[in-house]
C-alpha cells in the first residue's frame, strides 16, 4: 500500500506510547475493580461537569475517521473540506441540544432501537436493528484498517500481519476494561490529539511561510486557488454546476446526512443523556460544538500543508496522478516533528483508533446480543448467558473486521466510504425517526418499508455512479467524490419520505394512546420543561449558548469564504 | 454491579486523585517533562534529517507542563464532590433502565 512511508520511531517515542497505555489499561482496570466510589461517580456519568460531557461527546467523535479522513479531504479537496465541520456538524449539533433533546429526555427513549421497536413494533425495529449492526462492522473496519495503517508504518510489517496484530490489540483492550471507562479515556484522548495536532500545525505553517505561503502555493498546485475558498466547493463534491454543489453541501452533508448522524447516534446521545436535568443535557453537544468548531484548524490545516510539501503527495497530485491521501498526516509528521513529538503524535492516532474501533465493536455487541439474539433467536435465558453470548460476538465482530478493512483499503481517500456508508444507513433512519415523531398517523408498516426503500434508494444510486462502490459502481450516472454520497444520501431521504406517506395512507396507525412519550404532539408539554431555566445564567441557558454557537460558526464561514 | 457497598469512606467527600482534571494533569505533565528532556538532550532534526524550526520538543514540552500545572491547580481550588447516597440512588435508577430497555 504505503510504498516506503516509514517513521523513524526510537526509544523515546515507544515511552510516550508506553505510558499512555499504561494510563488506559490503569483506568480500565481500576474501574473493573470498582475501587473507588470517585471513579465509579466520574463513570456513571451523572452529575459529571459539563466541560466534560462536551468533551466526552466530540471526544467519542473524534476518531481515527475524522483526523486521517479529514485531513485527506484538506490535501484533496483544500478548505471546502471545512463545510465537514461548519456544515456538516455544528448546526445539527445545536439542532440535538436546543430541539431533540428535550424529546429524548422527556420522552425516556435511550436508545434509538428502542424507539423503533416502541413506536413502530418488531418489523421495523429488526430492520433497524440488522442494518445497525452491519453499519459498525463496516465502520470498525475502516477503523481497523487505519490502526493497520499505523503499525505496518512503524514496524514495517505487512498489511495483513498488521491486521491481525491490530485486530488483537483492540480485543485485549475491549476485555480489559478500556471501554467501561470510556469517558476518561475520551477525556484523555482529546487532550493527547489535540497536544500533538497543534505543534504540527504551526511547524508546518512557520516551514510554507506562514498563511500567506500556504496561500500562495496552494494557488500555484493543481487544486489552484478553488481550494482556498469554501464556496461552492465543487472540488469536494464533483459537481460541475456550482449551484447543484451548493444545494448538495447543504442538502446533503448540512441537512441529511450530518442531521442523521448527530441526532440518530445514540452512542454520543447517551453520553449527553446520563446529565443530571434536561437543560445539562442539552449542553453538552452545544458546549461539544465550540470545540469542533476549531478542529478544522488542525486537521484540514495539516493536510493542506502536506498537499504542498510532502512530496509524496504533491508529485502525483499536481501530476494528475492518485496519491495516498489517507497518508498525508502521517507523511507530515514524519517530515516535520523530531522524536518525542513524533511519539506524542502517534500516540495519538493509536489511541483515536482504536477507541474508534472498541467503540463500533461494543456498539455491535449490544445490539447482536439483547436486540437481535434475545428479542428473536433465543429468548429468556439467564444474564449470564447472553454475556457470553456477546463475548463470542466480540471475537466475531473483530474477525469479520479483519474482511472489512481489507475493503476499506482499497479507496484511497476514506472519508468518502464512511459518508456512503452512511448514505445507507443514517440517511433512511433519519427520515423514518423525524416524520414517525411529528406525525402521529405514520404506520407501524410504514416504519420498516421506509426504511428498506431508503437504503435502497441510496445503494442503487451508488451502483449507478462512477466510483463510489469501488470495481461495483457501474458508472450510469457521473457523479464522483463526496457529491456522489450526498445525492445517495439525499435520495435515501427522499425515498424514504415518500414511501413511508404512501404506505401510511393505505395502512391504519396505532392508537394514539400507545403513543405517548414517543410522538411530540402526543407528548405533554410539561415532560420538556427544565425547572432550574430561570436560574442559569445567561452562558448556561442552551438556546442563548446555541445562538451564541451559530452566529459564530456563520462567522467562520464567512471569512474562509 | 452488586458491590456497590463502599460503607468505608463518609458520605460526601471530594473525587480526590480521581478526579477526571489529576489523570489529565498527571499525563499531559510526564509527556511535557519527557519532551522537556528530549528538547534539551536529543537531536532536533526530523527522522527523515530535516531540521525542524525552532526547538520543537522543548516548547511543546514546557507548554504542555504550564497546562499540567494549570489543570491540577484547578482541580485543588475548585475540587468535585461525591455524594455518596445521591450516588446509589443514581445507580439503583441506572440498572432499572438498563434491564427496561433489554427487553
Amino acid at each position: 500500500m504505503s510504498d516506503a512511508l516509514r517513521l523513524g520511531t526510537n526509544w523515546v517515542d515507544y515511552l510516550v506510547i508506553a505510558i499512555y497505555f499504561v494510563f488506559v489499561l490503569g483506568i480500565g482496570i481500576m474501574a473493573r475493580r470498582a475501587v473507588s466510589s470517585s471513579l465509579d461517580f466520574f463513570l456513571s456519568g451523572r452529575s459529571l461537569p459539563a466541560w466534560v460531557t462536551g468533551l466526552a461527546f466530540i471526544s467519542a467523535n473524534l476518531g481515527a475517521v475524522e483526523i486521517i479522513g479529514n485531513s485527506a479531504n484538506g490535501a484533496n479537496y483544500g478548505l471546502p473540506s471545512v463545510h465537514f465541520f461548519w456544515i456538516g456538524a455544528v448546526p445539527a449539533m445545536l439542532f440535538l441540544g436546543v430541539v431533540m433533546m428535550p424529546f429524548y429526555y422527556g420522552s425516556k427513549v435511550r436508545s434509538v432501537p428502542e424507539f423503533m421497536l416502541r413506536r413502530f413494533g418488531p418489523t421495523a425495529h429488526l430492520v433497524n436493528a440488522i442494518s445497525f449492526a452491519v453499519a459498525q462492522l463496516l465502520i470498525a473496519g475502516i477503523n481497523l484498517y487505519l490502526l493497520a495503517n499505523i503499525v505496518e508504518i512503524i514496524l514495517g510489517w505487512k498489511l495483513w500481519v498488521s491486521l491481525i496484530v491490530a485486530a488483537a490489540i483492540v480485543l485485549t483492550y475491549t476485555t480489559l476494561g478500556g471501554l467501561s471507562a470510556a469517558i476518561y479515556n475520551e477525556v484523555l484522548q482529546f487532550f493527547v490529539i489535540v497536544a500533538s495536532l497543534t505543534p504540527l500545525t504551526i511547524i508546518g505553517l512557520n516551514k510554507v511561510g506562514g498563511w500567506g505561503g500556504l496561500k500562495d502555493k496552494v494557488t500555484a498546485s493543481a487544486g489552484g486557488s478553488a481550494q482556498l475558498s469554501s464556496w461552492p466547493g465543487n472540488g469536494l463534491t464533483g459537481f460541475d454546476s456550482s449551484l447543484l454543489s451548493v444545494i448538495g453541501i447543504v442538502f446533503g452533508l448540512g441537512f441529511v446526512l450530518s442531521f442523521g448522524y448527530w441526532t440518530t447516534n445514540f452512542v454520543e446521545v447517551q453520553r449527553a443523556m446520563a446529565s443530571k436535568s434536561i437543560s445539562a443535557a442539552q449542553r453538552a453537544p452545544i458546549i461539544g460544538a465550540f470545540p469542533k468548531m476549531f478542529i478544522p484548524f488542525i486537521v484540514i490545516l495539516p493536510g493542506m500543508i502536506a498537499a504542498v510539501l510532502v512530496n509524496e503527495i504533491s508529485d502525483p497530485k499536481n501530476s494528475g496522478g492518485s496519491p495516498n491521501y489517507n497518508n498525508a498526516i502521517l507523511y507530515l509528521i514524519r517530515d516535520l516533528l523530531p522524536n518525542g513529538l513524533l511519539g506524542l503524535a502517534v500516540t495519538g492516532l493509536l489511541a483515536a483508533f482504536m477507541a474508534g474501533m472498541a467503540a463500533n465493536i461494543s456498539a455491535f455487541n449490544t445490539v447482536f446480543s439483547y436486540d437481535l439474539w434475545q428479542t428473536y433467536v433465543v429468548k429468556d435465558r439467564e444474564d449470564g448467558y447472553y454475556l457470553t453470548v456477546g463475548r463470542w460476538a466480540t471475537v466475531g465482530a473483530t474477525v469479520v473486521a479483519i474482511g472489512t478493512a481489507t475493503f476499506a483499503a482499497s479507496y484511497s481517500n476514506v472519508m468518502n466510504y464512511l459518508q456512503t456508508l452512511f448514505g445507507f444507513f443514517n440517511a433512511p433512519l433519519f427520515a423514518t425517526f423525524i416524520l414517525g415523531m411529528f406525525w402521529k398517523r405514520m404506520t407501524a408498516s410504514a416504519g420498516w418499508i421506509g426504511l428498506v426503500s431508503g437504503t435502497v434508494a441510496a445503494i442503487v444510486v451508488s451502483v449507478l455512479g462512477t466510483d463510489v462502490l469501488g470495481g461495483l459502481s457501474l458508472g450510469v450516472i457521473g457523479l464522483t467524490g463526496q457529491g456522489a454520497s450526498f445525492v445517495a444520501a439525499g435520495a435515501a431521504f427522499v425515498v424514504d419520505l415518500i414511501v413511508s406517506v404512501a404506505v401510511t395512507l393505505v395502512t391504519a396507525p396505532k392508537p394514539e394512546s400507545s403513543l405517548r412519550g414517543l410522538v411530540y404532539s402526543l407528548t405533554p408539554k410539561s415532560d420538556f420543561h427544565d425547572d432550574s431555566e430561570g436560574k442559569l445564567s445567561w452562558w448556561q441557558q442552551p438556546t442563548k449558548l446555541a445562538g451564541v454557537g451559530l452566529v459564530m460558526v456563520i462567522i467562520l464561514n464567512i471569512i474562509f469564504w | 454491579m452488586s458491590e456497590s457497598d463502599t460503607t468505608e469512606q463518609p458520605v460526601r467527600h471530594t473525587a480526590g486523585a480521581f478526579d477526571v482534571r489529576t489523570f489529565i494533569a498527571a499525563l499531559m505533565g510526564i509527556f511535557g517533562v519527557i519532551l522537556v528532556l528530549a528538547g534539551i538532550f536529543g537531536s532536533d532534526t526530523t527522522t527523515t534529517g530535516t531540521k525542524t524550526p525552532g526547538n520543537a520538543n522543548l516548547w511543546v514540552g514546557i507548554a504542555l507542563v504550564v497546562f499540567a500545572v494549570l489543570m491540577q491547580g484547578w482541580a485543588m481550588l475548585r475540587p468535585t464532590i461525591v455524594d455518596e447516597a445521591e450516588l446509589a440512588k443514581q445507580k439503583a435508577e441506572a440498572e432499572e433502565m438498563g434491564g427496561h430497555s433489554a427487553h
